[in-house]
């Protein structure tokens, strides 16, 4: 089953449609309710490997429908701890719980102060009644 | 900015909230709750698709038969009237304008149904064609098409079970509909052939006999696992019907458009073959990909059946046998696949 559309106010995010979760210098990494809605029922993850660094703004991963391919957009810089397993494995997790089972990646962040950079659950919200 | 064109169902998708998308100058349903809900509905039950987009052609007259002898690759002497078949529209080289079925009407009178985005192209091909005592006229803005699928497709709507490949005459929801034994999902069905003006009444009448409402998107991944080619992807001018696996639908003991030439890319061999390629890695392919060592994607998805990556695509022949490995280069990074059996999917036989 389909999650439900929300925002929950404790993620930042980017214009993207990724959100991030932060958790001291580290952070968990996800796609919003609109990106997973966007796309339909996701079919495949392809992740990055652990140990290898992403960069803020630039695509880590990737995810697909039947129909479409889309990049992973990290919010933020670092390194990546974990892959979460589940979503390789289960890919329509993101689908049923895209803010909770269904996150993506947990990084070390590499410069904390690109969170003042992001969206708060307000500003995205706003941003996507413009779009 | 092109104008896209409207099936007769518009308001009806809209309002039970389809996605939809520009399709070969259509505004189509892709779909509605979803591609792989709407997929297993149709390999469980039953599905009804609006495929009014499709072109429609009759051919009539006293040289109607000769004229489609001499452009179709199949043999349309093999037609009685109320038969149907699966054939080719051919150019010199052999390669394919479009892939079609014709229906035998009457003694003298053909209906072609044709690809949407093929639908001119058909019809032109034909026109120049044309012989004394033969009338090609496209007829696609009279009728909307339905296509209902599935293993309860028959029950739901309350049509016995018949011949494939036949058409009849029938009364549905209180509609006239030519009820043909075709369909592109590869379980039984058939499609419905209704005038425009009553396709409303037609549609509703199979929406409430608990028919679901299926989008082009589920249309794309059922054929795909049936290995059936769709023509601009798998199939098109640029290749020839034999390198296409069309062979079968090639009378090549007739002559027509392009024979001689596929008479002799049958006597050689062809140089590649279009094959079902399944993933043995965990990935999707798409069209365009590039394989190792020659050869190409021309259309792949995930298997909503069989929960793996599944295409089809060209090979050199010497590779395009049952068993060979290819690794696919998805968006760089290479991926293993399989040359497999069509189809890829099979139903398990009811117990």
């Amino acid at each position: 089953m389909a999650a439900g559309e929300s925002y929950p106010d404790d993620l930042s995010y980017h214009p993207e449609h990724d959100w991030a979760r932060l958790e001291g210098d580290e952070a968990v990494l996800g796609v919003t309710w609109y990106a997973q809605d966007s796309l339909g029922e996701l079919v495949h993850y392809e992740p990055p490997d652990e140990g290898t660094s992403v960069a803020k703004d630039e695509s880590y991963g990737e995810v697909e429908s039947v129909k479409a391919v889309s990049d992973l957009i990290s919010p933020l810089s670092g390194e990546v701890l974990e892959v979460n397993q589940k979503v390789v494995d289960a890919p329509e997790t993101v689908n049923e719980d895209p803010y909770g089972e269904g996150w993506l990646i947990r990084i070390r962040m590499t410069n904390p102060a690109e969170r003042e950079q992001l969206l708060d659950a307000a500003a995205y919200r706003k941003l996507l009644e413009e779009a | 900015m092109q104008t896209l064109r409207r099936t007769p169902l518009y308001d009806r998708h809209v309002a039970l909230g389809a996605r939809l998308v520009p399709f070969a100058g259509w505004e189509m349903p892709v779909q509605y709750e979803g591609v792989i809900p709407e997929h297993i509905a149709v390999r469980t039950d039953a599905g009804v698709f609006d495929v009014s987009h499709m072109g429609e052609l009759e051919v009539e007259g006293p040289t109607a038969r000769e004229l489609l002898q001499s452009t179709l690759s199949n043999d349309v002497d093999r037609l009685d009237p109320g038969d149907a078949q699966y054939t080719l529209l051919t150019t010199e080289t052999g390669g394919i304008v479009d892939d079609l079925i014709v229906y035998r009407l009457d003694g003298h009178r053909y209906l072609l149904v044709v690809n949407a985005s093929n639908r001119e192209a058909a019809f032109r091909w034909l026109r120049e064609r044309e012989l004394r005592g033969s009338d090609v006229r496209d007829v696609s803005d009279d009728y909307a098409l339905l296509a209902v699928q599935g293993p309860r497709a028959l029950e739901r709507i309350g049509v016995a079970p018949g011949k494939p490949f036949t058409w009849e005459m029938g009364e549905l929801g209180g509609v006239e509909v030519m009820i043909n034994r075709t369909g592109y999902t590869g379980e039984e069905g058939v499609e419905l052939a209704c005038m425009e003006d009553e396709a409303g009444a037609l549609w509703d009448s199979i929406i409430a006999a608990g028919v679901t409402p299926c989008g082009l998107g589920a249309r794309d991944t059922l054929r795909l696992e049936m290995c059936y080619p769709l023509h601009g992807n798998d199939i098109g001018p640029q290749w020839d019907a034999i390198s296409s696996g069309l062979g079968w639908a090639c009378a090549l003991d007739t002559e027509f458009t392009g024979a001689e030439r596929l008479r002799a890319i049958k006597a050689e061999g062809p140089a590649e073959k279009l094959v079902p390629l399944r993933m043995t890695d965990r990935a999707i392919p798409r069209q365009g990909m590039p394989v190792e060592g020659g050869g190409e994607v021309t259309s792949g998805t995930h298997s909503p059946m069989l929960d793996v990556g599944i295409a089809l695509g060209y090979l050199p022949s010497e590779r395009a046998t049952v068993g060979t490995s290819v690794t696919i280069d998805v968006r760089g990074k290479p991926r293993g696949a399989q040359v497999v059996r069509k189809p890829f999917y099979t139903r398990e036989e009811k117990s």
